[in-house]
C-alpha cells in the first residue's frame, strides 16, 4: 500500500458554464486530469457561477476548471472568481480553456484567472502547470 | 531472365516489401482508425452491378446531371451580435455571390430564452444573432425577398418557433408560406447525443419536431423540415463511421416517429434533409458521403417500403471541420478548408459552408468570410472538378472505403437496435460514451505524435503575429435588453396572453402545436414566453454528466 504519502490528491471540479454545450473539451481535459492521479469532479452541462462555487465548496475542491466555448468567457469566468471572493473562498484557484482570443487572455488574468488554456494546448501543458501549481499533490 | 510471367501484383507486393519503409511513426490508418492498404486494385473492386448517378442506391449521386445540372448552394452560415448587423452581412454576402442564406443564432436564442433572462448575461450576440421576437426576425431580412431566397436557420429545442417566426416576416412580405424554400435544423436527436443543446425531454422533443414535419407537408411544401444532423456528432468527437451510423440511425428514429403518427412515407420523406461534416481525411469523407447516400436508399426502399423516388434519395449540406482548424498559425486553415470543401464537392454536397480561418479564434471577419465562400466559388469555377459526375467512381480505394463504411455502419445500427433504438440509446449514455471514447483516443494520438496537426504539434512557431478578429460591442446587451423589453410594452398584451393560454392549453393535449406557435408569434409573444409556456407542460431535461 503506498502510505509513504499522507498528501492527499489535489481535487479538481471541472465544470460547463454558461449555456453552452460543446463538452468535447472539458470531457477529454478531465480524463487526462484523472489518468494524471488528480480527484476530478465534472458538474455537468449550464452551471450558473453561484452553481459552480456551491459545487466546488460542497466538494472541498482547491481547483477550478472551466470551459467555454459560446464567447461569454469575459462575462462568466470573472463571475466565477467574484463569487468566490463573496464566499471568502478565494484559496481556490481557477483555470479555463475555450475559444478565448489573445487580448481576452491578459485582462482575464488580471481579473484573476490564474491560467487559460487554448484550442491545441497539449494535455501534458495542463497537466505540467498543475503539478508547478500544487508540488505536493498528486 | 525471366519476366514475362510474374504477376504484376504479386511482383509489386514483393517489390513494395523490400522497399524502404517510412519510420516516423506516424498512423497509415485513417484519422477514424480504419487500417489502410497500401495499394488497392480491382482485387478490392465490390462485384455489383454498375451504379450510376440518379438512379437507386444513388452512391454515385442524386442527380444524373451531377453539378453539371446545377452547382451546389453556396451558403455561408453567418450571424452575429443584432438582427440589424447582421442583416448588413447577409446583404454583403448575397453581394458576393452567395446563393442562399444561412442563419446562426446566439445561445440565448438556441437555448429558448430571451435577452433579458438572468442567464442570457455574456451570451448575447456573441457566438449568433439574438433574435427575442419577431420584431428581431422583421429586421433580420429587411430588404431580402424572402419568395426569392432559401434560408437555413440552425436551431434545434425552439425550431418550430424560429419556422413561424419565418413564416410570419413571409406574410408581411406578401409571400405565402406555400412559396417559402429553405431549411430548419430541427434535430433534436443529435442534441442530446452531442451539442447538448436541448430543453424538453425527448418524448415532447420529438413531438415538436414531428408536428413540425406533418404541419409543413400541408402548409410549407417547399422546405426543408429537418436537418438530420451528423455534422455537431463529428465535431464532438466521433468517428466517422460514427458519425454515419449515429446521424442515419437518427433519420430512422424521425421516419419511425412520423409514420406512427399516421403519416405516410411519402408524403414526408423527401423533406427530410442531412448534415455532415467534411474532415481533414480527405477520402474516408468522400467514402462516407458516398455510403450515406447508399444505405439510406436502401432502408427507405426496403424497410419503410418508399415507393416515391424523392424519398430515397439522401440530400445534404456539409460544412467543413471545425475541428481541424488551428489557433496557431490560422491562415493554415485556409488551405485545410479548401482541401476539406473539395472532398464534399466530390462527395457530392447538394449545399456547402466553408469555414473562415479565423472561426477557431472568434466569428468571422467580413474579409475572413469573403475568401471563405472565394474558396468555394475557385472550386467551382476555376478547378475543374465540376465537370465530372462523381470522378472518383470506380476508384478502387474509394470504393473499397465506401463499402468499408457502409460495413461498419450496418454494426451500429445492430447495436442501436439492441439497446432499444435511438431514445433508450442516449438515455443509456450510448452514443456520448462512444463519442468521447473516440474524442480521447484521437487526443492521446496527438499528444503521442501519431498523428500530427501541422503547426500545433509539429512545425511549430514561437513568434505568431496576432490576427484582427471580430469583436462584439458589449453594449449591445443592453440594447438588446430595451428591445425585449419594448417590444412587451407596446404589444397588444390581451392577444399575446390569450395566444399563450390557447398554446399551453393545446400542449397539454395532443393537438399539432404549428398553428398556435404561429399565432402566438403573430400576436409578438417572445421566444422565451413560449418556450416556458411549453416548459410548464413538457418538463425540462437534464443529462447524467459522464466523463
Amino acid at each position: 500500500m503506498p502510505v509513504e504519502t499522507a498528501v492527499r490528491p489535489v481535487r479538481i471540479l471541472v465544470a460547463k458554464v454558461g449555456l453552452d454545450g460543446h463538452d468535447r473539451g472539458v470531457k477529454v481535459v478531465a480524463r487526462a486530469l484523472r489518468d494524471a492521479g488528480y480527484e476530478v469532479i465534472y458538474t455537468g452541462l449550464r452551471q450558473t457561477p453561484e452553481m459552480v462555487v456551491d459545487a466546488a465548496l460542497q466538494e472541498d475542491a482547491q481547483v477550478i476548471g472551466l470551459s467555454i466555448h459560446s464567447g461569454a468567457h469575459m462575462t462568466l469566468f470573472p463571475a466565477v472568481v467574484q463569487e468566490l471572493k463573496r464566499r471568502k473562498a478565494t484559496d481556490i484557484v481557477v483555470f479555463g480553456g475555450g475559444i478565448i482570443p489573445e487580448d481576452d487572455i491578459a485582462a482575464l488574468k488580471k481579473k484573476g484567472v490564474a491560467e487559460l488554456f487554448t484550442p491545441g494546448t497539449p494535455l501534458q501543458d495542463i497537466v505540467d502547470w498543475l503539478r508547478k501549481r500544487f508540488p505536493k499533490g498528486a | 531472365m525471366k519476366v514475362r510471367a510474374r504477376d504484376p501484383k504479386e511482383a509489386w507486393k514483393e517489390e513494395f516489401e523490400s522497399g524502404p519503409t517510412r519510420d516516423d511513426g506516424i498512423e497509415t490508418s485513417t484519422i477514424s482508425g480504419i487500417p489502410l492498404k497500401p495499394l488497392y486494385t480491382t482485387a478490392d473492386l465490390p462485384r455489383r452491378e454498375e451504379e450510376m448517378p440518379g438512379s437507386y442506391p444513388y452512391t454515385r449521386g442524386i442527380h444524373p446531371g451531377g453539378y453539371r445540372g446545377r452547382l451546389w448552394t453556396m451558403r455561408q452560415f453567418s450571424g452575429f451580435a443584432t438582427a440589424e448587423e447582421t442583416n448588413k452581412r447577409y446583404k454583403y454576402l448575397l453581394a458576393n455571390g452567395q446563393t442562399g442564406l444561412s442563419v446562426a443564432f446566439d445561445m440565448p436564442t438556441l437555448m429558448g430564452q430571451d435577452s433579458d433572462a438572468p442567464t442570457s448575461r455574456g451570451e448575447i450576440g456573441h457566438c449568433g444573432v439574438a433574435i427575442d421576437s419577431l420584431a428581431d426576425m422583421e429586421t433580420l431580412f429587411e430588404g431580402i425577398p424572402l419568395g426569392e431566397i432559401t434560408t437555413s436557420m440552425t436551431i434545434n429545442s425552439p425550431a418550430a418557433i424560429l419556422l413561424c417566426m419565418y413564416i410570419a416576416v413571409a406574410e408581411k412580405q406578401g409571400v405565402p408560406a406555400s412559396a417559402l424554400g429553405g431549411t430548419l435544423q430541427n434535430d433534436i436527436l443529435k442534441e442530446f447525443i452531442a451539442q447538448k443543446e436541448f430543453i424538453f425531454p425527448p418524448e415532447p422533443s420529438m413531438r415538436l419536431v414531428v408536428d413540425s414535419i406533418e404541419y409543413c407537408a400541408k402548409e410549407v411544401p417547399k422546405w426543408n423540415t429537418i436537418s438530420i444532423s451528423g455534422y455537431h456528432i463529428r465535431e464532438a468527437g466521433s468517428t466517422a463511421a460514427q458519425e454515419l451510423a449515429f446521424t442515419l440511425a437518427d433519420g430512422m428514429a424521425y421516419v419511425d416517429a412520423c409514420i406512427e403518427r399516421g403519416m405516410r412515407i411519402d408524403d414526408f420523406a423527401s423533406r427530410l434533409s442531412f448534415f455532415f461534416d467534411a474532415h481533414i481525411d480527405f477520402f474516408e469523407e468522400i467514402a462516407k458521403f458516398r455510403a450515406a447516400r447508399r444505405i439510406w436508399a436502401r432502408w427507405m426502399r426496403e424497410r419503410y417500403g418508399a415507393q416515391d423516388e424523392r424519398s430515397l434519395k439522401l440530400r445534404f449540406h456539409t460544412q467543413t471541420a471545425g475541428v481541424s482548424l488551428t489557433a496557431q498559425q490560422p491562415e493554415l486553415n485556409i488551405a485545410r478548408t479548401a482541401l476539406e470543401a473539395l472532398a464534399a464537392v466530390l462527395g457530392g454536397t447538394q449545399s456547402l459552408h466553408t469555414n473562415a480561418m479565423d472561426e477557431v479564434l472568434a466569428l468571422p471577419t467580413d474579409k475572413s468570410s469573403r475568401l471563405a465562400l472565394r474558396t468555394q466559388q475557385l472550386l467551382a469555377y476555376e478547378t475543374g472538378v465540376a465537370n465530372t459526375i462523381d470522378p472518383l467512381g470506380g476508384s478502387y480505394f474509394v470504393e473499397a472505403l465506401t463499402d468499408e463504411m457502409e460495413r461498419q455502419a450496418e454494426v451500429y445500427f445492430k447495436r442501436i437496435e439492441e439497446l432499444g433504438g435511438v431514445i433508450p440509446a442516449i438515455e443509456a449514455s450510448f452514443f456520448q460514451k462512444e463519442i468521447a471514447d473516440a474524442a480521447f483516443i484521437y487526443q492521446q494520438e496527438l499528444e503521442q505524435k501519431r498523428r500530427l496537426m501541422v503547426g500545433v504539434n509539429e512545425f511549430t512557431v514561437d513568434d505568431e503575429e496576432p490576427m484582427e478578429i471580430l469583436r462584439i460591442d458589449p453594449k449591445l446587451e443592453g440594447e438588446q435588453v430595451a428591445r425585449v423589453r419594448e417590444v412587451r410594452r407596446t404589444r397588444d398584451n390581451a392577444r399575446c396572453s390569450k395566444s399563450l393560454a390557447d398554446l399551453r392549453k393545446a400542449a397539454e393535449g395532443t393537438e399539432n402545436l404549428m398553428p398556435y406557435i404561429l399565432e402566438s408569434v403573430r400576436a409578438y409573444a417572445t421566444e422565451g414566453e413560449i418556450m416556458n409556456t411549453l416548459i410548464d407542460v413538457f418538463g425540462i431535461y437534464t443529462e447524467k454528466a459522464v466523463i
